[in-house]
């Protein structure tokens, strides 16, 4: 944005941002009209789309993206006219071409080669869409757009003209010019004044106003044209300059252009026998009513979309758009973490000196963490996009995956709109990308096997987003077999990654499917599991501070769902005091905190505690003990528990020593070189300067509830590997 | 000569670039998304040429022609189509609509000035 930066530049790149909305336009079409709700509007969106990316690609001189472009506009463009029919064949060349023209743009964006076989594959589709109306001109029309940057072409055929003399190459011609206006040169918006004007400023001119079809002023009719005129030219101007000059009006008029020193005499014409000079065109009375001509003749076109039309500047200010590097938001991001952390500090101390909370300095700082809060808020929420572009990006996923395992696969989307930070959503690309795959290749069955279980032949793959309390659940979830759990333990006891006689819940075995050592196995294609990279894709959103779990249903399929911070900024935390030691729990998983009473807490067997809350019993989990800070507790009276709430519904209560405070606090990465430690997500900085853990509760609790010896084997591979 | 002008496009892409071609040239310009904008923006500026796309939402460029002719006081303004076809027959239906003239898609910066100042003064 600023000046030093080539503005070509700056536009080029905003072109390829357009592109991804048109292209994100063009899919939403195509899948309402795979929708079989396609209407008029929704071909003329996808043919738009098309032709926009076009029209830049044309200015930036993309060639091969202008004419993939082109082509597939030609194709839509039958569509859009009613001559092709959109089957469901078409519609699958329809998506392919759309998938090619993303590679396409990005391909331009970052100056690669263009992948010539696979675009040659897709234009013959293409062209067989059109059958007999083929591409018979398709060559000439692609040295038409195979254009330099040109403009106003000529295609001269002037009315009444005839050829252009040709000039004398070697100097000055002489040029004899007939111009007579029709009215429909008027009603086209062109002036004959400003068309002499250009013609005079190509050289020597001379020019005489014909008057001799004025009529008298009684008979005059205001709307007519009445005057022609004759130019004499001495130019050097070649022929295209001239007939440029008239391109817009031609056969508006009637137009001689003749050579002077022809050797036959310049045709007199019967119908301009008289030439009155005019020294000050604008001044000629006649012309003056010429430009004002009656009103046109309305074409049948209605005018009421100018009615309703009332002035709404805010309707054109709504859609005003800026845009920002993101290395600024980044920026800002981190300033206003600082801000908060300031703020916590500032908060600390003047609790301490002791001020009645009734002070001015009170009610300031009050003010001043609504703002900071307020602030926050919109910072984040620059940095919130909808998952729709991911998403979209998942439905190329789908199609491609099912056609290279030749399964009929159907994508069903939901909560598309759902806002999310934009990193996230960049970072969540790949594993989701991964578990798509998945999904398609090990968790439908075949198209035979389908049919065989009584399964419609076409599988389908749910991909949804939704906000639940403060975080952005994303499930993926298919309607194949289910996963074969004693096939994934018998591997798992072949790898040597559990004990042969290891008991495992169903959720156990499950679970086995993320561990690294699992996803290596060489004879995965024989699993009709799941297996393959799911431990990168749970690394991947562990680094999100998200979590992973899945669900599967014998013969009615399996589900994996991921829970993620909606922003890897700041959180709402509780801070706690365990065993000496400030933590932070994400404050969205604490749905309520007790103090335990005598009787609260009962035991189950040693080690294994449960407290009542109300009619119901909850596990309890001593925090400072899980995490090795001290000794269990064996006295509950008088503790304090938060009650957590789990992914899948259930509550656990964690027991702590005191609550400090409920703050905001700016997430600060743990940096790699670190081991990841189970139910660690973060840390943080408060506003005493000292740096606290922020814990992921969920993770604690089921690591800790799950105490059997197969998981910790998991542990232990897991830590081999990391 | 600074001449106003109002360049309606729907691709974002192509209004930076009008207006990079003729901001340098003195014109001032204003931009619509789609002919039913142009329409509102219209009637807060008097342009000395409007420069309109034809394929857009809501309101092509036909439409939007036609009902910029339909106003009294733009009878006459200059109206130039910017269309990355060159067929005749679109060009007829431009001047069927009212258009005054048409660029080329890609336009040269140049060109696109001098047919401006062709049309407009």
């Amino acid at each position: 944005m600023s000046e030093q930066n080539d503005p070509m530049a700056e536009i080029r790149a905003s072109f390829f941002i357009e592109c991804e909305e048109l292209l994100e336009a063009l899919q939403d079409g195509l899948q309402i009209m795979s929708d079989d709700a396609d209407d008029s509007e929704t071909i003329n969106v996808v043919f738009r789309a098309v032709h926009s990316i076009k029209g830049g690609a044309g200015a930036f001189g993309l060639e091969f993206l202008v004419r993939f472009a082109h082509r597939y506009e030609t194709v839509l463009d039958e569509v859009r006219a009613g001559r092709l029919d959109v089957t469901p064949d078409a519609l699958k060349v329809f998506y392919r071409a759309a998938d090619h023209l993303w590679d396409l743009v990005r391909i331009s964006r970052d100056g690669l080669p263009e992948p010539e076989a696979h675009t040659a594959d897709l234009l013959t589709a293409l062209d067989g869409l059109l059958g007999d109306r083929g591409p018979a001109d398709e060559a000439e029309e692609d040295a038409q757009i195979d254009f330099q940057p040109q403009a106003l072409s000529l295609t001269l055929d002037l009315a009444g003209g005839g050829d252009l003399p040709s000039l004398d190459p070697h100097g000055p011609g002489c040029l004899r010019i007939r111009f007579t206006p029709l009215a429909e040169l008027f009603e086209s918006g062109n002036e004959p004044a400003l068309l002499l004007r250009n013609l005079c400023e190509l050289g020597r001119a001379t020019v005489r106003c014909d008057t001799s079809r004025v009529p008298p002023l009684a008979e005059l009719a205001p709307g007519a044209p009445h005057l022609g005129w004759e130019i004499t030219l001495e130019t050097d101007a070649d022929e295209s300059e001239i007939a440029s000059v008239f391109e817009f009006v031609e056969g508006l008029c009637h137009l001689e252009i003749s050579a002077e020193n022809a050797a036959d005499d310049p045709p007199q014409p019967q119908e301009l026998p008289r030439f009155d000079p005019v020294s000050d065109l604008d001044a000629s009375p006649p012309l003056a009513d010429a430009a004002n001509p009656a009103p046109r003749p309305l074409s049948p076109t209605p005018r009421e979309p100018t009615a309703p039309v009332s002035p709404k500047p805010a309707a054109s200010a709504s859609r005003t758009v800026v845009r920002v590097d993101l290395e600024r938001i980044e920026r800002l991001v981190n300033l206003v973490g600082e801000l908060v952390i300031n703020q916590a500090m500032l908060s600390q101390s003047l609790e301490r000196s002791g001020l009645s909370p009734h002070s001015d300095a009170m009610n300031g700082l009050e003010e001043f963490q609504r703002l900071t809060r307020d602030i926050q808020d919109s910072v984040m929420m620059i940095r919130a996009q909808p998952v729709k572009s991911l998403f979209q990006r998942m439905s190329r996923i789908v199609r491609e995956a099912s056609a290279a395992v030749d399964k009929d696969v159907r994508l069903v989307v939901h909560g598309e709109d759902t806002e999310v930070d934009k990193t996230v959503i960049e970072r969540l690309a790949d594993p989701l990308t991964h578990m798509i795959r998945n999904a398609v290749d090990h968790g439908l069955e075949s198209r035979a096997a389908r049919l065989e279980a009584g399964k419609p032949e076409q599988g389908q793959v749910h991909l949804s987003a939704a906000h639940r309390s403060g975080r952005v659940v994303i499930e993926i979830s298919d309607d194949g077999a289910g996963i074969n759990r004693a096939r994934v333990q018998q591997i798992a006891i072949e790898k040597g990654l559990i004990p042969a006689d290891a008991v495992l819940s169903d959720s156990e075995i499950d679970n086995l499917l993320f561990l690294p050592g699992f996803s290596t196995a060489q004879q995965i294609s024989d699993l009709s599991g799941r297996g393959v990279g799911m431990d990168v894709v749970r690394t991947a959103i562990q680094a999100l501070g998200g979590r992973i779990t899945t669900t599967s249903q014998p013969g009615a399929g399996t589900t994996f769902s991921i829970s993620l911070p909606l922003t890897l900024a700041v959180l709402d935390g509780m801070v706690v005091d365990v065993a000496g030691e400030t933590l932070v729990l994400p404050l969205n998983l604490v749905v309520e905190t007790l103090t335990l009473g005598a009787g609260d807490v009962q035991m189950l067997r040693p080690g294994r505690n449960v407290v009542r809350v109300r009619s119901g019993f909850v596990p309890l989990l001593d925090l400072g003990a899980a995490l090795g800070y001290r000794d269990p507790l064996t006295d509950f009276n008088g503790s304090v528990v938060l009650l957590i709430a789990q992914e899948d519904g259930s509550t656990a209560a964690l027991l702590i020593d005191n609550i400090v405070d409920q703050r905001q606090v700016v997430i600060k990465g743990l940096d790699e070189s670190f081991h990841r430690a189970p139910g660690i997500a973060a840390a943080t900085i408060l506003g005493d300067g000292q740096i606290a853990l922020i814990l992921d509760p969920s993770d604690i609790i089921s690591n800790a509830m799950s105490p059997h010896q197969p998981m910790a084997t998991l542990h232990r591979a897991e830590g081999a590997i990391a | 000569m600074s001449l106003a002008i109002l360049a309606v496009d729907d691709s974002r892409t192509m209004r930076d670039m009008i207006r990079l071609a003729l901001l340098p040239a003195g014109f001032t310009v204003h931009t619509a998304d789609d002919g039913l904008h142009g329409m509102e923006v219209l009637e807060g500026i008097d342009p000395d040429a409007i420069i309109t796309d034809i394929n857009m939402p809501r309101m092509d460029g036909f439409g939007f022609i036609d009902a910029v002719r339909g106003q009294d006081r733009h009878r006459a303004t200059p109206i130039l189509v910017l269309t990355t076809e060159a067929a005749p027959e679109l060009k007829q239906r431009a001047r069927a609509a009212g258009a005054t003239g048409w660029i080329v898609k890609p336009f040269d910066p140049d060109k696109l000035v001098k047919a401006l100042r062709m049309v407009a003064g």
